[in-house]
């Protein structure tokens, strides 16, 4: 979270007419082409598509039902350590390349399975915060005046907590569970995207075409909508994609506590939570879900970075 | 400069209003009666009335949040449903050990992510660089909780019967019993006194130091290694990418070249004219980094079986002790609030371009 705090404050400062108004129609193409360049885009791209894929390739590259417990259907026990074939396990245990849980449960089919509810949560808090966000920091920043001030107030007490403080302590009152959890942390990204959008929204706002706009007799919310905002999107795109790196994290720590997505789903979040009193005795348990998680936020921050720097006009 | 000091404290009061217009909204929004939330569902009528009363339910709403105001600035948190305490008393013991942890922790990413962003900066695009970044941005991606029950277990099992073995959960030993300086000075105090004593004394570290009980000091600080290892790691970070970025902005600059053309050795460069100028941004950050301590503290007691603040917080949401969640979540809201404005006003100190004229 912090770092999308980081985020919006470079992103505030950098906000000019000058950074948002890059060359107009095939910006996005050559926005990608750039971040194919860039190394970090590269490798956050490859990451994001490993995600993609084992999220939707789950049931075939599933060995078992992640939810399935294995006693009475194979000789294994609870906990059991990975075994792995090809490296000298024997053949006769049957092969769990994670090992088992404390419901005798396949570890590799969970966090494979894991793998569609964090890219979902990722993206449906991501999607809520953006349009409540953006619609929030478009209003202030085109309207102004009291609009601007009650809203933005409002946002800088969202930001006067820590965000996973605040995200407790709205699951608190909700109840713990999945769906809180995401409304918890969707409220608690608000005001990053209002405040970006609100500053990109000011300076577009000065522009000539806008003032040209006017003159046409369009609307203000016509304005807003359509002159305005598709030339403020700049900076909110390279927010949202961070956001999703902390918005899996943020969610995550909630599970851990017990807070958020509930066993027996299988998510990585709540797998870690449930096993950490066995790290001692079965650390393979910890292991493997705090790599998925980390694989996974990492692969959004690489591409946001690489989309920040493609997207910087100065730079290129 | 007082002027501006002044404006900015303005401007923070209405937040922490607004904070607790929140967190006092937060605990009236529990769905159904709070008293069947809090007393769970067997309470009966008159226990419910009782309860309502004596916690103020009864009242109309505004009244109720002018009370809650008015008790917080008193120093009254109201009473913990669970414990049959007050929560000002809960938090004399707890706070001190969450404050410990994120302040060492701070100190610590501050050290070592100003070191990293510095050498990164200085060996631009060399292996040193790509290093440092690759493990920054690792850090920035790993889940706090996840690092801590690893370093516990690397730190807490194979390196079992060496003399790298670390305590992986506890504040100290089984034995060992920090001694109060007051006690240890034989003060004699009561009322709010003691309790100030008291809450200082909670500082285990500090205490120990004090009082120059050094085994007591020494314990202490082997067990807060690893939590403040883990707490430290997304700050440390952040602050690496950030040193780094803004030295590689300021090492561009004309007036560098030209100190540089006037033959200033490269170390100097960094030291007298470069880092000065670079640190400002990173200062700034530093204040954002609290919230992801303060945050961060929650999961890091919880994997290290630490009872202070975040610990406490937890629990009591499981035991729907709402006056302690309440409490508690104002209170790390404040500190997190003073903290940030504590900062600007240091950066407003130390950039003269920020204070107004």
């Amino acid at each position: 979270m912090t770092k999308m705090k980081t985020a919006v404050a470079a992103a505030e400062a950098n906000i000019t007419a000058e950074t948002l108004m890059g060359p107009a129609v095939p910006m996005w193409k050559r926005t990608w082409q750039r971040l194919l360049r860039k190394r970090s885009g590269q490798v956050g791209l490859f990451i994001i598509g490993f995600m993609v894929v084992i999220a939707l390739a789950a049931p075939i590259l599933a060995p078992y039902d992640p939810d399935q417990v294995l006693i009475g259907v194979e000789h294994v026990k609870r906990r059991e350590a990975p075994c792995i074939h090809l490296l000298g396990c024997e053949a006769s245990k049957p092969q769990h390349i994670m090992g088992t849980d404390e419901n005798v449960r396949d570890v590799y089919s969970r966090i494979l399975y894991g793998a569609r509810i964090s890219l979902m949560i990722g993206i449906v808090t991501v999607s809520v915060s953006l349009i409540f966000g953006v619609l929030i920091g478009a209003v202030a920043g085109f309207f102004g005046g009291w609009t601007d001030t009650i809203l933005m107030r409002f946002m800088d007490v969202i930001l006067g907590f820590p965000s996973l403080l605040l995200a407790i302590a709205i699951v608190a009152v909700l109840g713990p569970g999945i769906q809180n959890a995401l409304l918890a942390v969707s409220i608690v990204s608000l005001p990053a995207y209002a405040r970006v959008t609100r500053a990109s929204v000011l300076s577009v706002k000065t522009l000539d075409f806008v003032a040209a706009s006017q003159l046409l007799g369009a609307s203000r919310w016509r304005i807003l909508f359509r002159r305005v905002l598709p030339n403020a999107l700049t900076p909110i795109v390279v927010l949202a994609t961070l956001g999703i790196a902390t918005s899996i994290l943020d969610a995550a720590g909630l599970s851990f506590l017990g807070l958020g997505a509930q066993p027996p789903m299988a998510e990585w979040g709540t797998m870690l939570g449930s096993a950490k009193d066995q790290i001692f005795s079965a650390p393979h348990l910890v292991f493997f879900p705090g790599i998925a998680i980390m694989l996974t936020v990492l692969g959004f921050n690489l591409l946001g970075d690489g989309l920040r720097d493609a997207l910087d006009t100065r730079l290129n | 400069m007082l002027s501006y000091a002044l404006k900015r404290i303005l401007i923070s009061v209405p937040v922490i209003f607004g904070i607790l217009l929140v967190t006092f909204s937060l605990s009236r929004l529990i769905p159904g009666d709070p008293c069947k939330a809090m007393l769970g569902e067997k309470a009966t009528e008159a226990t419910c009335q009782a309860f309502n009363h004596a916690q103020g339910y009864d009242q109309p709403i505004p009244l109720q949040f002018a009370f809650y105001v008015g008790k917080i600035l008193q120093g009254d948190f109201g009473t913990s449903v669970r414990f049959s305490r007050p929560v000002t008393q809960i938090i004399i013991e707890r706070l001190p050990l969450t404050a410990e942890l994120a302040l060492l922790a701070l100190i610590v990413a501050t050290i070592t992510g100003v070191g990293l962003g510095i050498l990164a900066a200085r060996r631009h695009n060399s292996s040193v660089d790509i290093g440092t970044m690759i493990l920054a941005n690792t850090g920035i991606s790993m889940p706090v909780f996840w690092l801590g029950l690893m370093l516990a277990y690397v730190f807490g099992v194979w390196a079992r019967g060496t003399p790298f073995w670390l305590p992986p959960s506890g504040r100290l030993s089984a034995g060992v019993v920090s001694v109060p300086f007051y006690q240890a000075w034989g003060w004699q105090l009561s009322g709010g006194w003691a309790q100030v004593a008291t809450f200082f004394s909670n500082f285990y570290i500090f205490n120990a130091l004090v009082t120059g009980n050094w085994p007591v000091f020494w314990d202490a600080l082997r067990h807060m290694i690893l939590p403040v290892l883990t707490l430290s790691t997304i700050p440390m970070s952040v602050i690496a990418r950030m040193t780094r970025s803004s030295l590689l902005d300021v090492l561009g600059r004309d007036y560098v070249r030209t100190a540089r053309a006037k033959g200033v050795p490269d170390s100097r460069l960094v030291r007298r004219h470069a880092l000065g100028n670079a640190l400002l941004p990173v200062i700034t950050i530093l204040g954002l980094q609290m919230g992801a301590l303060l945050g961060g503290a929650v999961l890091t007691e919880t994997v290290f079986g630490l009872s202070g603040v975040g610990r406490m917080l937890v629990d009591a949401i499981f035991s729907r002790d709402f006056p302690v969640v309440q409490a508690f979540t104002v209170l790390i809201a404040v500190i997190y609030v003073v903290i940030n404005l504590i900062v600007d006003l240091s950066y407003s100190y130390l950039d003269p371009r920020i204070r107004p004229q």
